[in-house]
């Protein structure tokens, strides 16, 4: 994807020397970037390479050794996550942030029917119309390519595809302008990780999101992102746009990334 | 605890449990007071009845009764089943106070999923057993979660089940321990009585007292405090209502259960709350049953 990149404009995220230790065990190290409106940043490196850390460090749900992540709020004023407050955090993340699990099943409600897990975020924000929040749900579902008639359905009757399908809308629905994707597409098909693939490639350019990107899926990252990071033992070993990095690789580790890639 | 001289007439320190307890549990009444709405942990006691019995509603009783209180307990709105039987006995036994069936000769009711018929007044306390007070459980089963929704007033989940419940069935089905806002800021669990009691909480002259002995909380809702039901602007809350009077005292708009005759499809609606049925027959009213079903019914109780 060509990258929409708007350097004049502020940067929605900005990490500053991100630091995670489990104990004395490395998570990531010194992790810093700028994330721009609109812009989708892939996160790749292998298993262990402390992309999901990173992620979580990125997104609130666990805390910083030591370094900052600081967030252009809506009022346009960036700020620090560690210095907002609880409830401050967690309304940022059902209203501003969207957030895909690589197990669907972690991120939806698996006893209440698909329409249900879609409309979650309107009642939490205060939305109190029955009807109002079926029609949201419904046009979501019908955005993601989930059929309408089974709004009323537990996702527990939904395949793999359609949960993560459902849980994309889910964290849609609001508008946020983030969204951190964990491994989107792992444990699905070739078949249905390319339809998801192009569904997220549609919807972010659409709805002019940033989104993060965890993958250890080299093609998931050249379809969907404009920059790339690659990641090993905790550290960013290589960074730029995501065509340099995979087709002219600088660093061994991301050749040696980029020449495991099966020909077919 | 007992007075070193004078032999005492019954082995127990007043109202059962010792002071001390009643102390700490009148504590946390006081702080459930302070708060409407929001579940205040309390060192719960075992009792000597099983949980689900009312062992968090005995102990709220037993820490606000005095010997000069007037004791009314009952149970889906009837005084004579076991549970209401037992618990009147047990405070008669352990606090030698005066027991009624009457609603408004008794300074305390203890009752199990309902709210008398009869308006209640400032000298009364109603006191809830309640099973699971957190309204949030079945949505949400971590207690630390649950926890901090209150705190932060999170409480898009409830109105999820409702969702659910209109995306099921059309309607809101949910009937009894129908989830409640208190004064704009805590959602509480009613105790399970049917929604039709519901509209009863709201601006209450007596004070209402919500104790859990297994789940170790207590609640409370002062005198005239606002209470509203949860719902939607296009499906907007309702009680329950019935398609014919009390067959015994022709009783309308009372919250009535349904009695099967026979096994053949005969069936009846008599009021739940047996002292206000019992109250109207007494005045003269009778219910197109009432004659019939006189025997039987008095055969029944």
């Amino acid at each position: 994807m060509s990258a929409p990149l708007n350097e004049t404009q502020a940067p929605l995220l900005s990490a500053e020397n991100v630091t995670r230790f489990y104990g004395t065990r490395l998570g990531c190290r010194e992790v810093s970037f700028q994330l721009y409106p609109g812009e989708v940043l892939a996160v790749v490196g292998e298993s262990g390479s402390g992309k999901t850390t990173l992620l979580n460090c990125l997104a609130a749900r666990l805390s910083l050794s030591s370094g900052a992540v600081r967030y252009l709020m809506r009022d346009g004023v960036m700020r620090d996550l560690a210095s907002l407050g609880e409830a401050e955090r967690r309304f940022l993340m059902r209203t501003d942030w969207g957030f895909v699990h690589q197990n669907p099943s972690d991120g939806l409600r698996m006893n209440v029917s698909a329409g249900a897990n879609v409309g979650e975020r309107l009642m939490a924000v205060g939305q109190r119309h029955y009807g109002q929040i079926r029609g949201s749900a419904l046009s979501w579902m019908e955005r993601v390519e989930v059929p309408a008639d089974r709004v009323d359905d537990s996702p527990r009757a939904f395949s793999g595809g359609m949960r993560q399908r459902l849980q994309i809308a889910r964290n849609l629905v609001t508008a946020p302008r983030l969204v951190f994707m964990d491994e989107p597409t792992g444990g699905l098909d070739v078949s249905v990780q390319a339809r998801l693939l192009d569904l997220i490639r549609a919807l972010v350019a659409e709805l002019d999101m940033a989104a993060l990107i965890v993958t250890h899926d080299l093609a998931v990252a050249r379809l969907l992102s404009h920059r790339i990071m690659v990641m090993k033992e905790g550290e960013v070993v290589e960074e730029g746009l995501t065509d340099r990095v995979l087709d002219d690789p600088r660093e061994p580790y991301t050749q040696l990334l980029v020449s495991s890639i099966l020909q077919a | 605890m007992s007075d070193p001289v004078q032999k005492p007439d019954t082995p127990y320190n007043f109202a059962y449990l010792d002071e001390q307890t009643k102390r700490m549990i009148r504590r946390a009444i006081l702080k459930a007071v302070a708060i409407p709405g929001y579940q205040v942990p309390f060192a719960s006691r075992e009792m000597p009845m099983p949980y689900g019995w009312g062992t968090g509603g005995v102990q709220v009783t037993a820490a606000v009764i005095g010997p000069d209180d007037v004791l009314k307990v009952i149970d889906q709105g009837a005084d004579d089943t076991t549970n209401a039987v037992s618990i009147r006995a047990f405070f008669a036994k352990t606090a030698r106070v005066a027991t009624t069936t009457r609603t408004e000769a008794a300074t305390i009711i203890q009752t199990r999923h309902r709210v008398p018929e009869m308006p209640l007044t400032e000298s009364q306390i109603l006191v809830y057993q309640v099973p699971i007070p957190e309204p949030l459980r079945f949505l949400e089963p971590r207690e630390t979660e649950t926890r901090v929704m209150h705190a932060l007033q999170e409480y898009g989940l409830m109105h999820v089940k409702l969702y659910e419940d209109i995306a099921r069935h059309g309607h809101i089905a949910t009937t009894y321990a129908y989830p409640v806002k208190v004064e704009g800021r805590y959602v509480m669990d009613p105790s399970p009585i049917p929604k039709f009691d519901n509209p009863k909480l709201t601006n209450s002259p007596a004070l209402q007292l919500f104790g859990a002995g297994r789940e170790k909380r207590i609640y409370a809702l002062p005198p005239f405090t606002k209470v509203e039901s949860l719902d939607f602007e296009d499906h907007p809350f309702e009680v329950q209502r019935f398609c014919e009077p009390c067959g015994l005292c022709g009783a309308t708009g009372v919250y009535l259960d349904e009695v099967i005759l026979d096994d053949k499809g005969g069936r009846m609606f008599v009021c739940s709350d047996s002292d206000y049925c019992e109250g109207r027959r007494e005045e003269g009213h009778r219910g197109h049953l009432a004659g019939a079903l006189a025997g039987a019914a008095e055969a029944g109780e």
